[in-house]
């Protein structure tokens, strides 16, 4: 890269997990310009998965839920700005503008502006004692109500609903989950996987309805009742609203920056404009892996789109070219993903679901696209790397838990 | 409160002071040593803060679980002394921990 195209102002919009590891990696790559961290919630960039695990169990303190210390921006001397929302990008005199007017020049820009829950539209949705779950302060909210004996309801079987209900009916809580669709975590796994979280949910006590949605809440002021589709009606005392999330384009699509499912990147999270990059929950970039556009929602994407963007707004290209994956803790039961299930057309699970461990290959056209691996620490390494190889392999190998997985890998 | 020295594949030394209750994955994050990336923040689930534990410490790491024992067995390079060190916790038994980066974590 030349001097005069070295960057003397980097901005990153948004202090979630990715721009966390931006700022990280522009020091890591030499960056000795400034760099500004601009985010809307009153806190460091954090993780958010505990937020559902042990963050709400209270096992982790909120200290322990930081990205980095705050020591760490002090050293790296990040420019970071809480409580403070952009409002605009002024692509043409190169600024972002924050709430207050502030302007504040770049050179280069980095959206990592995430994602926010899918808001549930229904009467009485604004009750007191009704939660989602995204942020710290979504917790700090949702734990005033988090009480032994409360009846909660929890409106969709995603991985957030499902952990919460973990933990809930840990605490004593009384746990029903809605969900619209015939199963369980039905956009993100095959119904074999389903129908083994629906059994270890259910025999640890946490009644599943399916084929219901939340028509209305009632309540005096407090929640008090869901009405369900079939118009019958059910207690709650406490709700928890899990029904996915939207990237955070607005400000993107405001500024002309092209977007669709995402704010559109390249391989190297370069936006439409070449001076602005974007990284995590709010791209949907090109995999090459699967030759096709995809938007993710992982720690894992956030953190390596974020090192690529960081690389790429310092002029180095570093191809984001990444297995997705994702894990999630329920009950005693580690999940962990990798790859993308779409599209293929055999399962061959390995091992039996009833002892607690056991994994899910997905195969499309004899190549392994995905693994769904519980338990299953040696399915999930070695089916990560065949992933990332397009490998093919034989059902039949993979099948027989006699043959070892680093020997299913070799053949 | 312990001391733990943190070694790069390349014998650069780093001492870091860091609190009992924290695991040595934090203490390392902490203090920004490089060679420990944690992506998954100690879930024990990727395997990205896998460190050596010096022979006179492997002791006293304590027990390592199913699943730690299953991830390493697949992490690069695994030896005798692998740890993760998200699963090792930090108590006043530990004052003094040496523990070495792996070379395919920088
Ligand atoms: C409860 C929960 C559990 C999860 N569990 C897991 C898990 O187990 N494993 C896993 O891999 N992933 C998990 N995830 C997903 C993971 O947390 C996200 O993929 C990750 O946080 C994405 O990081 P990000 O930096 O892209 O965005 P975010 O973390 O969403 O951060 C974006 C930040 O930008 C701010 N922002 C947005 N617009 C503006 C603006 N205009 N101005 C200023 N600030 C702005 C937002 O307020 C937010 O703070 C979980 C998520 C949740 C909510
Ligand atoms: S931090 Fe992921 S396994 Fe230790």
């Amino acid at each position: 890269m030349t001097a005069e195209t070295q960057p003397e102002v980097i901005v990153i919009v948004g202090a979630g997990h990715g721009a966390g590891q931006c700022a990280a990696s522009l020091r890591q790559e030499g960056f000795e310009g400034k760099i500004v961290l601009i985010g809307e919630e009153p806190y460091l960039p954090y993780q958010r998965p505990p937020l559902s695990k042990k963050f709400l169990s209270g096992e982790l303190t909120i200290e322990r839920v930081y990205f980095k210390p705050a020591d760490f921006y002090a050293t790296a001397e990040v420019d970071v700005r809480l409580n403070t929302r952009v409002t605009e990008i002024d692509r043409a005199a190169k600024e972002v503008v924050t709430t207050d007017g502030t302007r504040v020049a770049y050179d280069k820009l980095i959206l990592t502006t995430g994602s926010r829950v899918r808001e549930l539209k229904a009467p009485g949705a604004g009750l007191k004692g009704i939660h989602y779950l995204r942020t710290i302060d979504d917790v700090e909210g949702l734990k005033t109500d988090f009480h032994a004996g409360k009846r909660m309801v929890i409106v969709g079987a995603g991985y957030v609903g499902l952990e919460v209900a973990a933990v809930a009916l840990k605490h004593g809580l009384e746990v029903t989950v809605l969900e619209m669709e015939p199963r369980v975590l039905a956009r993100v796994t095959s119904p074999e996987v389903s129908q083994f979280f629906h059994d270890v949910h259910t025999e640890a006590g946490v009644n599943i309805l399916y084929g219901h949605a939340v028509t209305e809440f009632k309540g005096d002021g407090h929640l008090q009742e869901a009405v369900l589709s079939n118009g019958s009606t059910m207690q709650a005392d406490i709700a928890l609203i899990g029904i996915g999330i939207l990237p955070n384009v607005e400000l993107a699509e405001a500024a002309g920056i092209a977007c669709h499912n995402g704010i559109q990147v390249d391989e190297v999270c370069r936006t439409s404009d070449p001076d602005i990059f974007a990284a995590g929950d709010c791209t949907e970039h090109p995999n090459p892996i699967y030759g096709r556009r995809i938007r993710l929602e992982s720690v894992h994407n956030a953190l390596e789109q974020a090192k690529t963007a960081a690389a790429a707004a310092l002029g180095k290209e570093k191809p984001y070219a990444q297995v997705p994956w994702f894990w999630s803790d329920q009950y005693d039961l580690k999940l962990q993903m990798a790859g993308l299930n779409q599209g293929y057309d055999e399962v061959v699970l390995r091992g039996d679901p009833k002892s607690r461990k056991f994994a899910a290959f997905y195969l499309k056209d004899g190549v392994l696209i995905a693994v769904d691996a519980i338990n299953a620490a040696p399915e999930y390494m070695i089916g990560r790397k065949l992933i990332g190889e397009k490998a093919r392999v034989a059902p039949e190998r993979l099948r027989d838990i006699n043959v070892n997985m680093k020997e299913v890998a070799d053949s | 409160m312990a001391k733990i020295t943190f070694i790069d594949h390349d014998g650069t030394k780093r001492d870091v002071e860091a609190d009992n209750g924290l695991s040595v994955m934090e203490a390392a994050v902490n203090n920004m040593v490089p060679g420990i990336d944690a992506d998954c923040g100690g879930a024990c689930a990727c395997a990205t803060c896998h460190v050596y534990v010096d022979d006179a410490w492997m002791g006293k790491t304590g027990e390592i679980s199913d699943m730690e024992e299953t991830m390493l067995d697949f992490a690069e390079d695994r030896r005798e002394n692998s740890r993760l060190s998200c699963q090792i916790k930090i108590s006043d038994d530990l004052d003094g921990l040496v523990v070495t980066t792996p070379e395919s974590q920088h």
